[in-house]
């Protein structure tokens, strides 16, 4: 047979009988090789189920301040629905310059070292895309919040967690630091006040690990969303540390300070090099983050603080409660400082964290997260979310102690 | 110390049912405190009545609610609290207030009838000494009264579970 002759052979071949498609084999090992979030599974279980009590959640229960929403409504009668720059608004930006200076005496130019995203979830993926090289390796203290480790390897790095432990309110020590870090290593990662544990860093704390971070010459990515819910007394940021300001990308956003979580609205500020970095990732990839969502940030920031205060006051109302009753309860509880988390020590009833979620949901119908869903180091612990209504709080109080007494504790 | 009674405020405008010890829990500070500070509140006219906040038209014996305006005017030796404060005694009187604009003075009238709180403006408001006009509005619907919507809502759900 001729070449040709050969080739119609096969093609009619490969039409009677399609090589069988197997779209495993055609997704990224990077992607089919990361677990699933530890938390798809209470979804799994909390379908169906009635009158369930939900401490699980990561967000506000108080619904966006209507004059916020209001503004968002009459600038889509207005027709503003087209694109903005790819850094956002600079009204916006202008803002958010604006009130960080008031916030963390910091100044940050408008043009170059500000970029508004598509929710801080949006800036942690960029600042790790901007930075990382394969092989670069991040040092990620835990428990935290879920997405870190997933983008880092996404962006081709290596994550490195660092166990940070109750006895010490959950802060990263220099010494672990130190030992998590050689030559590989890129980046830290910041995330105070903390989700899942409440912890913050305080000034004092975050000057003990200065030094390691410009002996090492490393990169600080410091997610603060929860920066406004501090409870006692005020915020502290890695960048207002002296010669820190252009080593660290400060990543904030206002879904946690303003009910604003569905809108997805986040800001990085940094160095303008790596601004302009990620920038380019967000132009090939998001464009801008949503213009509405833009428009009633800037309203959020203009005329929203005394709404803000008001619900940082009750969150801290609520934490006391939660945190006194769950005392009364005999579960020993670090007493969180900020964010609206409580992370109870489940250690003494003898179960693991995925244990007592899973029964305490189909036993008494109070849903929340295992503490391991957050890193390891989470394991023995149960992430509480208290950003529910004080009623709703007293009667997941009354089912957990039911739970208690059937284990006979 | 204001920030503390100020708290104690806040928590007992939303709840006057909340207990020293509840009150106690969610502020951080002690019973005791709470209670002696409530106290002081209480003598010195800054809390003046705890009291409840009821939807009267979820049940059957509704009432009927007038705003009425009055013009008035002054007399020698007589500034508005005298007017003001004599209106006040009635006991289907609500509220009464000194207001700028077109009128001097509005308060809302709480009848069992039209005809009730009609006759009420008519006889005993209309014919005081110094009124000069009365302008009477029926309320047809109260969507919010205190702060506290009145109206049913759906809230929206949030997920169970989330990061």
């Amino acid at each position: 047979m001729t070449n040709s002759e050969i080739g119609a052979e096969n093609k009619k071949l490969a039409m009677e009988k399609p090589a069988l498609w197997r779209p495993d084999s055609h997704l990224s090992t990077t992607v089919r090789e990361m677990p699933p979030s530890g938390i798809r599974k209470f979804f799994d279980i909390v379908v169906g189920m009635e009158d369930v009590i939900s401490l699980g959640v990561g967000e506000p229960d108080f619904a966006t301040p209507w004059h916020i929403r209001e503004a968002c409504i009459y600038s889509l009668e207005g027709g503003h629905t087209s694109y903005t720059p790819n850094k956002g608004l600079l009204e916006l930006r202008e803002i958010l310059a604006e009130s960080t200076k008031e916030d963390l005496g910091l100044d940050y130019d408008p043009e170059e070292e500000i970029l508004v995203t598509t929710g801080v979830s949006e800036a942690v993926d960029l600042a790790f895309r901007a930075t990382l090289n394969p092989g670069d390796e991040v040092i990620v203290p835990q428990p935290c919040y879920v997405a870190y480790v997933p983008d880092i390897l996404l962006a081709g790095g290596v994550p490195r967690p660092v166990a940070t432990r109750l006895s010490e309110e959950f802060k990263l020590r220099p010494e672990d630091f130190a030992d998590a870090i050689n030559e590989k290593t890129k980046a830290l990662v910041l995330s105070y006040p903390n989700n899942p544990t409440g912890a913050i860093m305080t000034r004092e704390d975050l000057e003990e690990i200065a030094d390691l971070v410009m002996e090492n010459d490393l990169l600080v990515i410091s997610d603060e969303v929860y920066a406004k819910l501090t409870y006692n007394g005020r915020h502290a940021s890695f960048a207002q540390l002296e010669g820190m300001q252009d080593r660290t990308v400060l990543l904030n956003g206002m879904s946690k300070s303003c009910a604003m979580t569905g809108w997805r609205v986040g800001y990085a500020l940094g160095d303008p090099a790596i601004i302009g970095a990620m920038t380019k990732v967000h132009q090939y990839t998001m464009l801008c983050a949503p213009t509405m969502a833009q428009v009633a940030a800037v309203e959020a920031l203009r005329r929203g603080e005394s709404e803000m205060k008001a619900m940082k006051r009750e969150y801290d109302r609520r934490r006391r409660l939660f945190v006194s009753e769950l005392e009364r309860l005999g579960l020993p509880c670090f007493e969180p400082k900020g964010a609206f988390y409580a992370f109870p020590s489940i250690e003494g009833t003898g179960l693991s964290s995925e244990e007592f979620a899973e029964q305490l949901l189909k036993e008494q119908k109070v849903a929340a997260v295992p503490g391991n869903a957050f890193g390891e180091s989470g394991e023995g612990f149960l992430r509480c979310s208290y950003a529910t209504s004080r009623e709703e709080i007293l009667e997941a109080i009354d089912r957990i102690e039911r739970f208690l007494a059937d284990l006979g504790l | 110390m204001r920030d503390f009674a100020k708290e104690i405020l806040e928590v007992l405008e939303e709840n006057a049912r909340a207990t020293p010890g509840e009150i106690a829990t969610l502020l951080g500070r002690s019973e005791e405190e709470v209670a002696a500070e409530i106290k002081s509140l209480e003598e010195s006219g800054v809390i003046r009545k705890y009291m409840t906040m009821i939807n009267w038209e979820k049940i059957d014996d509704g009432y009927v609610y007038a705003m009425i305006e009055l013009k008035v005017s002054l007399q020698r030796d007589k500034g508005y609290d005298a007017i003001a404060e004599r209106i006040a005694r009635f006991s289907e009187v609500q509220s009464v207030r000194l207001i700028s604009g077109d009128h001097d003075i509005s308060f809302t009238v709480r009848g069992r009838s039209m005809k009730d709180v009609a006759f009420f403006v008519t006889e005993k408001i209309a014919t005081l000494e110094g009124v000069e006009s009365t302008c009477t509005h029926f309320v047809l619907k109260s969507y919010k009264e205190h702060g506290v919507i009145l109206y049913d809502r759906t809230q929206p759900k949030r997920l169970v579970v989330t990061a």
